[in-house]
């Protein structure tokens, strides 16, 4: 019997001591009418044929072609010491910390992973993590409605738009309302997003570099949102934010991102990680897991969950979030992949990145009738506007063997010429050349 | 153990890529760059892996201790799982590949269709979701999806019912989808229908349950409870935390639930991670596949594996994508593994090792619901607190025995309160062990109680100053 | 257990201590050993009404959160600003230097009990 170690004078030992003649005495209490109707699985397999069934499933997903898709979730390097640390059984088969004293590991990896988090962004509380971006920025939410006793928010558009429609599907229920500010050709409309704020906003959220890869300065914005008592919230990319102008700099109440790019492979959509931090007078609204350092009977330093009254297990109905769980094992990621990296080497990384985004840029600028969706600094992923139809270049293209990247239209009707395009740093100088070939055969064939 | 930011030696290397070609002040302006490096640790690559394995061993875990940790389903996790989801094939493909072009990601798209059926087959639902991200992340789903029901039949519905033995993620996710919460007593261990009829009006839901319950009872006036919420339009919720002692006895959809979310982290084997990632999918019944999160996985007559987004009544998108893709493969590895029968067999065992510990220790501690449990059982430590030995000092020295504590003080019904979940994959020769060594601290404690107030000796750590976690709150290393 | 005759209380288990049109509000000394160790007081901000019996704040320790119910109605005055650092001081002085907030009473408080009827309610909730 695979994983049940029972042997059959085991089991008759058992079923004496307990009482019951079979196993099927125990469940007497669940009536024949209440029995499965059917239960009609395929019979278990040998661990060699179902590992077969699962290679032969992942050979059936390209994983071959050039691709410069990138909207959000970027394809890093991840060091492989990442894996042989976040493969040790004594990290990913315990469970949330509970039992302190015997859960040092995990504890003092989320501290570690809160200092870190909190150094990259320059903001004053971390917590353990969340689900992902889009979950992050729910909570956020509800953090600066229990804060402000507010419930309309400002949107930037050009945040996330599945995290809009993961935020507008979370707040269904509950009375709060949204404003969204249309983004002026993919840049932050600051004079439209100043002009929403009021007295009866909770907060206003953007993100940098947002979701056309425009970088921005949006201190003013949260000065302004200040002085109206709302909280400014900021979505950043984790990579880029080792270069960039921090949330803790710009005077961001409450900060997020997803933490995909630290260490997670893009696994077709998860496991990812919420990052969350804020500050320190919002630590009370924040809302998951929290380790905190303190000493022992003997006075020896050690970690616990801390700040815990604030959470579902003991408020119930009143808890800051129902959430009951943090990305643990995806945090460790985050953590193992900043140490291995160091500071230096996220920056590069970044930076590298940017630089083949620029090559790109240049080799497809040379198109004819392709230019920039705007002028503004960008990150590792930029927006084109192309002659044609970005839907059609991207299946056009995929035809002949490159994957160009995103067609904004999906997102922003009105768009539909629009395209965006990722770099990282593992692209390399022939994958740039065959996007652009491809790209001028796509818009050669068009004329 | 000093933290990695504290062995940070400057200048020190380990995976650092190579010097980019153009460095990041030509490439942008000063004004938006930050105006010093993040401090962040500078390790040599030993430095890290040292560190990092040195911190390890500072955990209790499923592969090295006992971890009878009640409701949270600690059984062993099958090595093969983890190999599925590092096959490149699974852990290369962007999320958005199916968008752009479905044939780009048939085999991901194969293991969702194929998942959710074969979980509609274990549970007896009409149709499942994968997107939730944990199991409170599907309770809030599963909820949301009520009310969803109810808005579209102009129903004025403001209640969700839980009974007081629920999880605390119950009242705080129904709390969460705009629901007021009402709490019932049990009666007997059990829902209590009289105490739900008392409560029970046009203004309610659904009632949100967990079968068998917390105390690891099965809940027996299920068909009256059913026929209860029926005649008030109300829907009737399967929290699955507990789902691991029913595979094959009992599926909800044949009984009468609307709702169901399951753990997979919990009955399907895939690692907790020290505290997620989990995945929570939910299961409904055929009145509510129309709200079910968009966009959903179909197959088309060609046997090709589409994303599909129009469902005008769907409640839209709970995850950016598929819910935590990685787990969920774990999962379907597992199930493909131990099939119809495995399944079964898995639940029988967890209860028969439930039911056998229960009675070699109802001799040495209160047992409150004294009668055949289903995967786990509570027991009370009130007698032993009298004399100065709480639950929580039997779990510290069970730490210093070696093996993980179980669940304390939950549910909040049974005072003092322990409970145990041994599951299947532990040996009879492992349950004697642990018994006989329990047995060996309640003696201690009736003796020498201070030897049990004082555990746990033998861990990095003995007791934690909690208050002065809590109001110092030093949450980072200090710059 | 210490219940001091020169005050009124709450079944929730608050006390205030009227004069001048004023009252001075904290918890019992049964309701902080209930709570055990406080390590947050958040309390209702200067310039704002309270109202009798209504949610006024909230108070954490290390295992439980519990809501702060007003005993008066009225227009809240002063707030121990001590709490912040030290709320500690809730465990050692609930009667004294624990107190939490003042308020100027709109009306003369209504429904609250004297020492010894609340000490018949701290014993029934013992049992």
């Amino acid at each position: 019997m695979p994983y049940i170690p029972h042997s059959p004078q085991d089991l008759a030992v058992m079923l004496e001591k307990v009482g019951a003649s079979s196993i099927e005495d125990l469940f007497a209490d669940i009536p024949q009418d209440m029995r499965p109707k059917s239960f009609a699985l395929p019979d278990g397999k040998d661990e060699m044929s179902v590992c077969a069934r699962l290679e032969e499933l992942a050979a059936k997903n390209r994983t071959d072609i050039p691709s410069f898709l990138g909207a959000g979730f970027y394809d890093h390097y991840i060091p492989k010491a990442v894996d042989a640390i976040t493969s040790r059984g004594e990290f990913f088969t315990a469970y949330t910390p509970y039992q302190a004293e015997a859960s040092q590991g995990t504890l003092q990896a989320i501290f570690e992973y809160q200092t870190a988090i909190c150094r990259l962004l320059q903001m004053d509380c971390s917590n353990a993590s969340v689900y992902d971006g889009g979950s992050a920025l729910f909570e956020a939410f509800m953090m600066a409605a229990r804060a402000t006793g507010r419930k309309r928010f400002i949107l930037d558009e050009a945040l996330h738009p599945l995290w809009r429609e993961m935020v507008a599907t979370s707040t269904r229920n509950l009375d709060v309302t949204f404003t969204v500010v249309p983004h002026a050709h993919g840049m932050p409309d600051m004079n439209a997003l100043h002009a929403a704020l009021d007295d009866s906003v909770a907060a206003v959220a953007v993100q940098n570099p947002n979701f056309f890869g425009v970088i921005a300065d949006y201190s003013e914005l949260f000065a302004a949102a200040k002085e109206k008592g709302a909280l400014g919230v900021i979505s950043v990319n984790p990579v880029m934010q080792s270069l960039l102008k921090t949330p803790g700099e710009m005077g961001a109440d409450i900060a997020i991102a997803e933490g995909q790019s630290l260490g997670q492979p893009l696994g077709f959509g998860g496991p990812y990680l919420g990052v969350m931090a804020c500050k320190k007078a919002l630590v009370r609204q924040l809302p998951g897991r929290i380790a905190g350092r303190t000493t022992d009977k003997q006075g020896r330093e050690g970690y616990v969950l801390t700040l815990q009254a604030r959470e579902q297990h003991i408020r119930r109905s009143k808890a800051t979030s129902n959430i009951c769980s943090n990305q643990a094992l995806c945090a460790l990621r985050a953590l193992v992949h900043v140490c291995l990296l160091g500071p230096e080497g996220l920056i590069r990384t970044a930076e590298t990145a940017m630089a083949k985004a620029r090559e790109a840029a240049q080799a497809l600028l040379t198109l004819p009738g392709v230019s920039m969706l705007n002028n503004a600094p960008y990150g590792y992923e930029f927006a084109l506007v192309l002659p044609i139809s970005a839907e059609e270049a991207v299946q056009k293209a995929l035809k002949r063997g490159c994957l160009i990247g995103y067609p904004a239209g999906r997102a922003y009707p009105g768009m539909e010429n629009t395209l965006l395009v990722a770099c990282t740093e593992k692209t390399t100088a022939e994958q740039i050349q065959t996007l652009s070939g491809v790209l001028a055969g796509v818009l050669g064939g068009q004329q | 153990m000093s933290t990695a930011f504290k062995k940070s030696v400057p200048g020190r290397e380990a995976c650092m890529p190579g010097v980019p070609k153009r460095r990041a002040a030509d490439m942008l302006p000063a004004a938006l760059l930050r105006q010093k490096r993040a401090e962040l640790p500078e390790m040599s690559e030993l430095d890290v892996i040292r560190h990092f394995t040195n911190l390890s061993r500072k955990n209790y875990s499923v592969d090295s201790n006992f971890y009878p940790l009640g409701s949270c389903t600690m059984k062993y996790n099958p090595r093969f799982m983890e190999y599925a989801a590092t096959l490149s094939g699974f852990s290369k493909p962007h999320p958005m590949l199916p968008q752009i072009d479905p044939m780009l990601a048939q085999g991901a798209l194969e293991v969702l269709w194929d998942t959710e059926r074969l979980l509609c087959e274990i549970t007896g639902m009409r149709a499942f979701t994968l997107q939730p991200m944990a199991g409170a992340h599907g309770e809030f789903t599963g909820v949301s999806l009520i009310a969803a029901y109810h808005r579209d039949r102009g129903n004025k519905k403001t209640k969700i019912i839980c009974p007081d033995s629920a999880h605390g993620t119950n009242p705080a996710s129904a709390a969460l989808a705009g629901y007021d919460v009402i709490n019932i007593e049990s009666r007997d261990g059990i829902v209590d229908p009289e105490a739900l009829a008392a409560v029970l009006d046009d203004g309610v839901a659904g009632l949100m349950m967990t079968c068998p319950n917390t105390l690891g009872l099965f809940e027996k006036n299920l068909p009256q409870i059913v026929e209860l919420l029926r005649s008030v339009d109300a829907l009737l919720y399967y929290d699955g935390a507990n789902m691991n002692a029913i595979m094959g006895k009992m599926r909800m959809g044949d009984v009468g639930f609307d709702v169901v979310h399951l753990n997979l982290h919990k009955t399907f084997g895939t690692p907790h991670g020290g505290g997620g990632p989990g995945s929570g999918p939910v299961g409904v019944s055929e009145r509510l596949v129309p709200f079910l999160p968009a966009p959903r996985v179909e197959k088309c007559e060609d046997g090709v594996f589409v994303l599909k987004t129009d469902y005008p009544k769907s409640i839209g998108r709970l995850t950016p994508f598929y819910g935590n893709y990685g787990v969920v493969l774990k999962a379907y590895a597992y199930i493909l593994r131990l099939g119809a029968n495995g399944l079964k067999r898995a639940s029988e065992y967890a209860v028969l090792n439930a039911n056998y510990m229960r009675k070699l220790l109802e001799d040495v501690l209160e047992i409150p619901y004294n009668r055949t449990c289903m995967h786990e059982f509570v027991a009370s430590a009130h007698k032993q607190a009298e004399q100065g030995v709480k639950a929580l000092d039997i779990a510290k020295a069970l730490l210093d025995k070696g093996y993980h504590a179980p669940t304390i003080y939950f549910p909040l019904i049974v005072r003092e309160c322990l409970m145990f979940e041994p599951t299947e994959t532990e040996s009879k020769e492992l349950l004697d062990a642990f018994i006989s060594d329990l047995k060996n601290i309640l003696e201690t404690a009736e003796h020498s109680p201070d030897a049990i107030q004082n555990a746990p000796v033998t861990l990095p750590v003995s007791r934690l100053d909690e208050t002065k976690a809590a109001r110092n709150m030093e949450l980072k290393e200090k710059e | 257990m210490n219940i001091p005759e020169d005050r009124k209380y709450t079944q929730s288990h608050e006390w205030a201590l009227c004069a001048d049109g004023e009252a001075l509000v904290g918890i019992t000394a049964h309701a902080q050993e209930l709570l055990g160790d406080i390590t947050f007081v958040d309390l209702p901000s200067v310039g704002s009404k309270v109202a009798a019996h209504a949610e006024a704040g909230s108070i954490e320790s290390v295992k439980a959160a519990s809501e702060l119910y007003s005993p008066v109605s009225g227009t809240v005055v002063a707030v121990n600003k001590a709490l912040e650092d030290s709320p500690e001081k809730v465990n050692l002085d609930p009667y004294g230097e624990g107190w939490l907030f003042k308020v100027k009473l709109d009306e003369e408080p209504q429904d609250l009990l004297d020492a010894a009827a609340y000490s018949e309610l701290c014993e029934k909730e013992d049992h």
